[in-house]
């Protein structure tokens, strides 16, 4: 008897850890911070939610293998038809023009401020680098229409070229995704350990080859990463395409011609007025969409890229 | 040395390279800001501040774009700053990432951070200039529009800074009795404000250049007021150059200079908000 009391109150003796009350302000205020992160989810429920809806209108009047395989595209004219084909043409040809560009400068880039730049240039040249990605594209097209294609092009490389043409958006373009290949190749060279790079300099190597041979294929997956996500960035870029690249929707890969991409016919669409439910108007959600599931797929395999590294070495 | 002579060539060939390819990029840069500057230059004046557009080009200001783009970024911080700083707390604070709707909530404003421009713009013209709350091509749309477009970097930047506090100011006041709330709010935010506020400033500076989105939500390419109210038309100063750079010129209306002014004032409004925004880190930054 006397023993079950004394353990009893030793029981009781032991302190309550946690709040005496339940706090309905902080229950209240942990509520309202979960509605503010939850509206990027309705954000991106809002896009797709949008697109959709005017899309399957769309697809009521056009069938979806004339919009996939056609190679007309004129929604506006009589006859109207909604081949995509020729924007395709348009966007992936100026996207490809770009990354020619991107890639080799973004990377060339990321080894010479991972692998060779002393700590004090690299904090001069990266911020430098970083001002391309900063400069609105608006300003990038401006300089393309009125210097690059006039001056550069025209004057010191003597081309036959049209005032308004995929080549120079594209160079364009490719120097605007230079900091983007280059910030993420970075990130995923400095992460090799640099025990590899000591064991490669141990047998011998030079700075050549412990760069090219070692670092570059062990931040393999992060390179890979930071191209996709430069080909999303030069597929979305609406400005720079609809200031220089001109108007024509064509299936020609002639870069020295004027081209309409998916985001620049888009824009031309919007500039007038449009009224709800016309064909311009359907046509611009359709595109909107074909547009956000390519960079979406791209995005997505860049996400994984990026985790992937990660995983590897931290 | 063991290395052979070939290879130390090879060697100093590859940085030349790598430098050349760095050097191509900030020459590309350079000419960019000498094309404009010279371009643009003879345009700064007091008038060209303070005039409307005008179809004759010798006339012709940025004062409602400029009206119109300062608007725009009032709106737009008013969005960002709460939402943002509200969405980064809970992700950093709250959270439990092994639960599904965190990791979703994560991958989505990560995607969101890659979507392109104009896709926002399809955003705002479905769901605010049209269809649920119809607010028509207002200024009020653009902002919002806008916001939204940037708020992914706000968020990001706002994690990096809440993070960077350490645990133990946490704990310490945990232990004498604060809740989560009275930490959060009392020790964490004010330690991660310099962080959050260049956030806030580079995401502006993002959003002061879009134009695209703009052009699809309805902004005008022709207006001669400043906004009154939230629900004015507008025009911006990407707009207004857009409108420049695409208007045919001639010889009694060369529109090139007044685009590649409208440039320059934007440029210059980038500039200055870098600019606070380096300062801002330089100087509260702080070492744990």
């Amino acid at each position: 008897m006397e023993a079950a009391a004394a353990s009893a109150a030793a029981q009781r003796a032991v302190p309550v850890i946690g709040a005496a009350r339940r706090r309905w302000g902080e229950t209240a205020i942990r509520g309202l911070l979960f509605v503010a992160a939850m509206i990027s989810v309705l954000t991106t429920t809002g896009i797709v939610v949008s697109l959709l809806r005017e899309t399957i209108v769309f697809f009521k009047s056009v069938g979806l293998f004339e919009y996939l395989f056609g190679t007309v595209w004129t929604p506006t004219f009589e006859p109207a038809s909604f081949g995509v084909l020729p924007l395709l043409v348009g966007t992936f040809l100026i996207c490809g023009i770009a990354m020619l560009v991107a890639v080799p400068l973004g990377l060339a880039a990321a080894i010479y401020l991972s692998e060779y730049a002393r700590p004090p240039v690299r904090k001069t040249v990266k911020p430098v680098l970083e001002l391309l990605a900063g400069v609105p594209t608006i300003v990038f097209g401006y300089f393309a229409l009125t210097y690059f294609t006039p001056n550069i092009l025209k004057d010191i490389l003597g081309l036959h070229i049209d005032v308004f043409n995929a080549l120079a958006a594209g160079i364009i373009m490719g120097f605007m995704i230079v900091p983007t290949v280059a910030s993420i190749s970075e990130d995923a060279m400095s992460a090799v350990p640099q025990s590899l790079r000591e064991g490669a300099f141990g047998l011998g190597a030079s700075k050549l080859h412990v760069s090219l041979r070692i670092v570059f294929p062990a931040a393999l997956s992060g390179i890979v990463a930071s191209i996709v996500l430069g080909v999303s960035r030069a597929v979305g870029e609406t400005m720079i395409v609809l200031v220089a690249a001109g108007q024509v929707a064509s299936l020609s890969a002639n870069p020295n011609l004027p081209h309409y991409t998916i985001t620049s016919f888009i824009g031309a669409q919007a500039k007038g007025d449009i009224p709800t439910g016309s064909v311009e108007y359907k046509t611009i959600f359709a595109l909107g969409m074909t547009l956000f599931l390519i960079t979406l797929v791209m995005n997505l395999i860049s996400i994984r890229f990026v985790r992937k590294y990660r995983q590897v070495y931290e | 040395m063991s290395a052979s002579w070939t290879a130390r060539a090879k060697d100093l060939g590859f940085r030349a390279l790598l430098l050349g390819c760095v050097g191509l990029c900030v020459l590309l840069l350079g000419l960019l800001l000498v094309d404009i500057v010279r371009d643009g230059a003879g345009q700064l004046s007091f008038d060209f501040l303070n005039s409307f557009a005008s179809t004759n080009a010798g006339q012709a200001g940025v004062e409602a774009a400029l009206t119109g783009t300062l608007w725009l970024m009032g709106i737009c911080a008013v969005f960002i700053v709460p939402v943002g700083v509200a969405s980064a707390i809970y992700l950093e604070e709250y959270a439990d990432s092994t639960k599904w709707w965190n990791r979703l909530i994560e991958v989505n404003i990560q995607n969101l951070a890659a979507v392109p421009s104009i896709v926002y713009g399809i955003l705002g013209l479905a769901f605010l200039v049209r269809g649920p709350l119809s607010l028509g091509n207002v200024v009020l749309a653009g902002g919002l529009t806008l916001g939204l477009l940037v708020l992914p970097v706000v968020i990001i930047a706002g994690r990096e800074a809440i993070r960077a506090v350490p645990p133990s100011i946490r704990e310490g006041s945990l232990a004498l009795g604060a809740t989560k709330w009275q930490t959060i709010w009392k020790q964490v935010l004010p330690a991660s404000i310099p962080g959050i506020a260049t956030g806030v400033i580079l995401a502006l500076s993002r959003a002061i250049g879009e134009t695209a989105p703009l052009i699809v939500v309805g902004a005008a390419t022709f207006i001669a007021f400043n906004p009154e109210g939230l629900d004015s038309q507008f025009t911006a100063l990407p707009i207004q150059i857009f409108d420049w750079i695409s208007r045919p010129s001639n010889d009694v209306n060369n529109y090139k200079p007044l685009a590649a002014g409208g440039i320059l004032v934007l440029m210059i409004l980038l500039m200055a908000m870098n600019a606070v925004a380096i300062w801002l880190r330089n100087r509260y930054e702080r070492k744990w």
